[in-house]
């Protein structure tokens, strides 16, 4: 079983009033990641939950929330780290990092620790290429990495 | 040098309304609102001000292109900030969240709009908290909302956060993600000023086209052509990534040459020499470190064989390999790909793969040929530019850089007979 907590009630409300009430499909891409927030993670039934708060099929809200690389059907760390790996971030090192980082965590690219604190995700260019290399941990981003950087960033995370 | 943009952008807490205010802010848009909304959008017409967000379209003469008399009508501000290199947008909208409101407000006066969102990519999540302060402020006093400074005029702005597709910055795809949709592209025409959002005439700019619409109103139109070329009126702000000593955000007059672009960067790294340059973001050709002179300019640049595009500025000294960085590239559009038509769903999986063999001493000498031919097989049969932008750093490398090809391609055969 899948409900919304208060809080997410109330964002949902916010998000509701941007948008024509013929047209209350566009907040589709908030309450998906209104649940994310909630959960960790969009579950089949908070998908279902979406769908009838929009009066959208289950399919259709799985087709959506599929097309977006945010969203996480699964159980994710308390910490997502994205490491950029585009060319700006490539053209200064960005492989080694990721592989200390990766080295430094105990995991392989694309996984999360046992202790469920990081996952560990290559990401495409993040926007910040002037002050590359550049991660994003949950919602902040890190910039001008170096592997001491790295250190200092994720031991500080608990 | 010539500061629009970014004249007050190192102020100390400018993201304020006061810090704001206290430096001219919406001063323009007050006097704005005793012009007509005509007068506004000739204004920016004939300032020559271009769209900023990659495909260099006159601004004025787009929102002239709005259907006329149908309402209601939206604006939409492109904040999906995603090709590799580019990162201005994201300074402005950090430390400048009310020069893109003013500048949406004189758009949405401009073109007798009453509601404008924001599209800003789900990863800048932390923007999208800046701005809607930002909005906050902006709404208190006044600047938004219902009769705006008493003017009779009415603008709601809302925001809408992405979730992570290239493919969004693509102002259809952007749309369609914006009415709650997967970001694939919509058949054009009809282009969005007659058919946007919700099926009404819709204005779609970027972050800094936006941004420059106020010092375009503020100077007049005069002042702001003036600056820059015959085609390529005003400033630009270019990201400025890769191999350089500061790489930055910088704002410079369109028609600096390129090599002045790299100097305020600090130059070269000590004992390098520059290869190669990508000077609008990974969708343009390369160019190889002969054109970087080439003035930075839509046209100038077009002349040498690739685009402004959206003012990435990509440098690779000569530690760099060619084939590599289009590999990443080549993996990058393999990745945003959103599969709705055939050439660019296959042939950028295609073109990563063997350009994966070549890097990895797997290829074979007539992979050269074969990605020239994928190539020639998307060119111009994608249904969205995105299948032209996937080719073109592969197609450009080949031709400017062959040498990194062949190198690989020699170690390749070296290993094979070894075996
Ligand atoms: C694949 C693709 C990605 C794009 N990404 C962006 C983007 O991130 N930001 C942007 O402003 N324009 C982007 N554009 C250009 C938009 O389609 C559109 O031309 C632009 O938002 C119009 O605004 P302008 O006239 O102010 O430049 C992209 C285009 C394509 C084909
Ligand atoms: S060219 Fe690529 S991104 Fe554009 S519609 Fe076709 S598959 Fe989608």
């Amino acid at each position: 079983m899948f409900a919304f907590s208060e809080t997410s009630e109330k964002e949902i409300e916010k998000q509701l009033v941007k948008y024509p009430p013929e047209r209350k499909k566009s907040a589709i891409l908030a309450l998906l990641r209104i649940a994310q927030q909630q959960n960790g993670y969009v579950s089949a039934e908070a998908m279902e939950e979406i769908g009838r708060r929009l009066d959208l099929s289950p399919a259709y809200v799985e087709s959506v929330c599929s097309f977006y690389t945010m969203y996480y059907t699964r159980p994710v760390g308390k910490y997502v780290i994205m490491f950029c790996i585009n060319v700006s971030c490539h053209l200064l090192d960005c492989d080694n990092l990721l592989e200390h980082t990766a080295k430094k965590l105990n995991i392989q690219v694309g996984e999360t620790t046992a202790d469920k604190m990081f996952t560990l995700l290559r990401e495409e260019c993040l926007a910040e290429c002037s002050r590359a290399p550049v991660m994003r941990i949950n919602n902040d981003y890190h910039v001008n990495l170096t592997p001491q950087k790295i250190d200092q960033i994720l031991d500080s995370l608990k | 040098m010539t500061q629009l943009l970014f004249k007050h952008i190192n102020v100390e807490g400018l993201a304020n309304i006061d810090v704001y205010e206290k430096h001219g802010g919406y001063e323009t848009l007050k006097k704005a609102l005793e012009q007509k909304p005509e007068e506004i959008l000739e204004t920016v017409k004939a300032s020559g001000l271009r769209g900023r967000g990659g495909a260099g379209f006159p601004t004025g003469l787009k929102w002239s292109f709005l259907a006329k008399d149908v309402f209601p009508r939206y604006l939409v501000c492109n904040a999906d900030e995603s090709e590799p290199g580019t990162c201005k947008d994201r300074e402005l909208l950090l430390k400048n969240p009310h020069l893109l409101i003013e500048g949406m407000i004189l758009c949405a006066y401009a073109c007798r709009v009453e509601i404008g969102y924001n599209y800003i990519r789900g990863e800048f999540y932390d923007l999208c908290e800046i701005f809607e302060k930002a909005l906050e402020e902006a709404y208190e006093r006044g600047y938004l909302g219902k009769n705006i400074l008493r003017s009779e005029f009415n603008l709601d702005i809302h925001t809408h956060l992405g979730a992570g597709a290239y493919i969004c910055g693509e102002e259809s795809a952007l749309l369609n993600s914006l009415e709650g949709m997967r970001g694939e592209p919509r058949l054009k025409p009809p282009f969005p000023a007659v058919e946007g959002l919700y099926g009404k005439p819709t204005v779609v700019n970027n972050v800094e086209t936006l941004c420059a619409v106020v010092p375009v109103v503020e100077g007049g139109a005069e002042a702001y052509a003036a600056l820059g070329t015959e085609k390529s009126k005003g400033t630009k702000l270019v990201s400025v990534s890769g191999h350089v000593r500061n790489p930055g955000n910088f704002e410079v007059v369109l028609g600096t040459p390129t090599s002045e672009i790299i100097e305020m960067a600090g130059g070269m790294r000590e004992g390098r020499k520059l290869k190669a340059f990508i000077p609008g973001g990974s969708s343009v050709p390369m160019l190889p470190a002969g054109k970087v002179d080439t003035p930075y300019d839509y046209e100038s640049l077009q002349a040498a064989g690739s685009m402004l595009g959206s003012g990435a500025l990509i440098v690779m000294d000569d530690s760099a390999n060619v084939v590599k960085e289009t590999l990443r590239i080549a993996s990058f559009y393999m990745h945003e790909s959103c599969g709705k038509c055939t050439p660019c769903r296959e042939g950028t999986r295609w073109l990563h793969q063997i350009l994966g063999e070549i890097e990895s001493g797997r290829g074979k000498d007539e992979n050269i040929e074969l990605l020239q031919d994928i190539s020639d097989n998307m060119s111009f049969k994608c249904f969205c530019p995105l299948g032209d932008a996937a080719i073109a750093p592969v197609l450009s490398g080949i031709a400017n850089f062959r040498e990194d090809y062949e190198e690989l391609l020699s170690q390749a055969k070296a290993g094979a007979a070894a075996e």
